[in-house]
């Protein structure tokens, strides 16, 4: 088994340049992602994406290219395609690639796993055409393809980024049906101040309203009630704004009310997390390095807490000069010499965040379903079987399992997570963090038998 | 759901046959395979063992399991997967089928 001082899992902006800049500090330094080329999510495919494609998605998105450029002419052993499904003390990590199972040793590790959509269950979200508006932009960036006669339903920046682009390529959306009200936006103004800072956000957002106006795209805000109907596929989108009760017709919805970190591998090793209430999620508990409550265990990104693209470039910047000083490759005064310009721009970059999270806040029936709703799609369990749960004695997310197998389907429990945290904290009273979270164990994602009896057998041409 | 390729470069590489259900699809190589089965019209991609309800990709990005469809015996996420000549896909039937233990 092949050891490096540091192994990256996840090659979207922080752990690309967090490899490079550790690879540049002389760190032997693995690079592991799940898909075959690097970009993460937010630049997916960005070096395969084509002029007329790149002129849609915009120039953030070409900025992308700088980290895979730089990522190339590193000295760094870039595993791509591999599946990461285990990561134990030491620290030893197995994944599964090309059909067989593999394992590295690596004496730090930095997860960069990016984010996940915020699950947003509401009646008929499992239906086939109803999907993220992440899932709609991953389509775009990495097929070139878009789908039609969608609606947009939800709140954020990437509602509008979506609605543009769509706009740009000549398949615009039905309609965006937005639940964040003008109420949201006078407690966000009273942050307005300190996200002049973030400007360059700002005058994108305005950039984005003014190109989706300009196409006279339909737009409803403070909707709600909101449901997807249709019977094996999705139909319409209903709900309720203005008093009024208005049914769009459409094929797709595309359903979006922020993202999360992804804390999977995190929660595995047993990282400490506490609960974000102006994000409304959990995130692990870091210093300014990204340093986790786990020694030698590093986080970076949006899986440290939502950020965005260019916070998240410096963050795996920062956390590989800090573990580069801790192998012995970088002095102390010269880190703190490197490090301080980074920490501004850091500042710059997060300085709007305040601003969007509370003028876009979650959908606040999705956090607390009806009774009806499925909150876990895997095992199609819904709100009012977590709720009858906690009236018979049910305390915390694992417990529920045993009660009715939310959370133990193949996501294990990526999109319900949340949602049985706040179930149970609002029916017994409690907080999120006195709730908690599933307890993640491995393996992170599943892996078949003959994946498993085919170990060793590519381990060496990928230790190579 | 109909998915469309506004862009012309997407309609340039090279066409695979490919197996759903025993019907043939001609899908360009190299793609992502749950995007390239929606663009083919296919909507369904599995029914559920609970309940046997349908289901289509979600996050196309590994992460929901909902694009899940059995290639060669073995149970796979179609997003996390490309085209290639000669895939013989099947649907998961869900509950009451042989894979109801999936």
């Amino acid at each position: 088994m092949r050891t490096f001082d540091l192994a990256v899992i996840g090659a979207g902006p922080a752990g690309m340049a967090a490899a490079v800049t550790a690879a540049k500090h002389g760190l032997t330094v693995a690079l592991l992602d799940e898909q075959q080329r690097p970009g993460g999510q937010i630049y997916r495919d960005v070096d395969k994406a084509s002029p007329e494609r790149t002129e849609v998605l915009g120039r953030d998105y070409t900025h992308g290219r700088s980290l895979t450029t730089a990522l190339r002419s590193a000295s760094v052993d870039h595993i791509q395609g591999a599946v990461v499904w285990a990561i134990e003390d030491g620290f030893r990590i197995s994944f599964t690639r090309d059909g067989a199972a593999s394992q590295i040793g690596a004496e730090k590790i930095l997860l960069a796993t990016g984010a996940l959509e915020r699950p947003m269950p509401i009646p008929g979200w499992t239906l086939p055409g109803v999907m993220t508006a992440g899932a709609g932009q991953i389509l775009l960036k990495q097929s070139g393809m878009i789908p039609e006669k969608a609606v947009l339903v939800g709140s954020g920046p990437l509602l509008y980024l979506l609605a543009a682009q769509m706009v740009r390529v000549g398949v615009p959306p039905l309609a965006l049906v937005e639940t964040q009200s003008w109420s949201d936006f006078k407690t966000a103004s009273r942050n307005l101040f300190g996200a002049l800072r973030g400007w360059r956000y700002l005058s994108k957002g305005l950039g984005l309203h003014s190109e989706i106006l300009k196409a006279r795209i339909p737009r409803y805000t403070g909707a709600t009630d909101i449901a997807i109907e249709g019977t094996t596929n999705a139909e319409a989108v209903a709900f309720t704004a203005q008093g009024k009760r208005i049914t769009l017709p459409c094929e797709t919805a595309l359903l979006h009310h922020g993202v999360v970190p992804n804390t999977q591998a995190a929660r595995s090793l047993g990282a400490r997390h506490l609960w974000d209430a102006r994000q409304h999620c959990f995130s692990p508990e870091l210093d300014g390095w990204g340093a986790s409550s786990v020694q030698n265990l590093f986080i970076a990104g949006d899986s440290a807490g939502i950020g965005g693209a260019k916070a998240a470039e410096i963050a795996g910047q920062l956390a590989a000069l800090k573990i580069a000083a801790e192998c012995g490759k970088l002095a102390q005064d010269e880190l703190e010499r490197t490090a301080a310009p980074l920490k501004r721009a850091r500042e710059s970059e997060l300085a709007a965040r305040p601003f969007i999270d509370t003028a876009y806040p979650p959908y606040r029936p999705s956090l607390l379903p009806a009774d009806e709703t499925i909150i876990c799609r895997c095992e199609e369990v819904t709100a009012g079987e977590i709720r009858r749960y906690a009236t018979l004695g049910c305390l915390g997310p694992n417990q529920t399992k045993a009660f009715g197998r939310p959370g133990m389907g193949p996501c294990q429990g990526r999109y319900c997570g949340l949602t049985v945290t706040a179930l149970l904290a609002d029916a017994n009273g409690t907080t999120p963090d006195e709730t908690g979270h599933y307890r993640i164990r491995p393996p992170l994602k599943p892996v078949t038998l003959g994946e498993l009896a085919a170990m060793g057998t590519q381990s060496d041409k990928v230790a190579k | 759901m109909k998915i469309v390729s506004p862009f012309p470069d997407a309609n340039f590489s090279e066409h695979v046959a490919v197996s759903f259900d025993g019907q043939t699809h001609f899908l360009p190589k190299g793609t992502n395979l749950a995007a390239a089965l929606l663009s083919a019209g296919i909507t369904v991609f599995r029914n559920t063992p609970v309940s046997g309800a349908a289901r289509a990709p979600y996050c196309m990005m590994g992460a929901c399991f909902e694009c899940l469809v059995e290639i060669d015996g073995v149970v796979r996420q179609a997003c996390m997967m490309e085209v290639s000549e000669g895939l013989d896909i099947q649907h998961p039937q869900g509950r009451n089928s042989d894979d109801a233990d999936l």
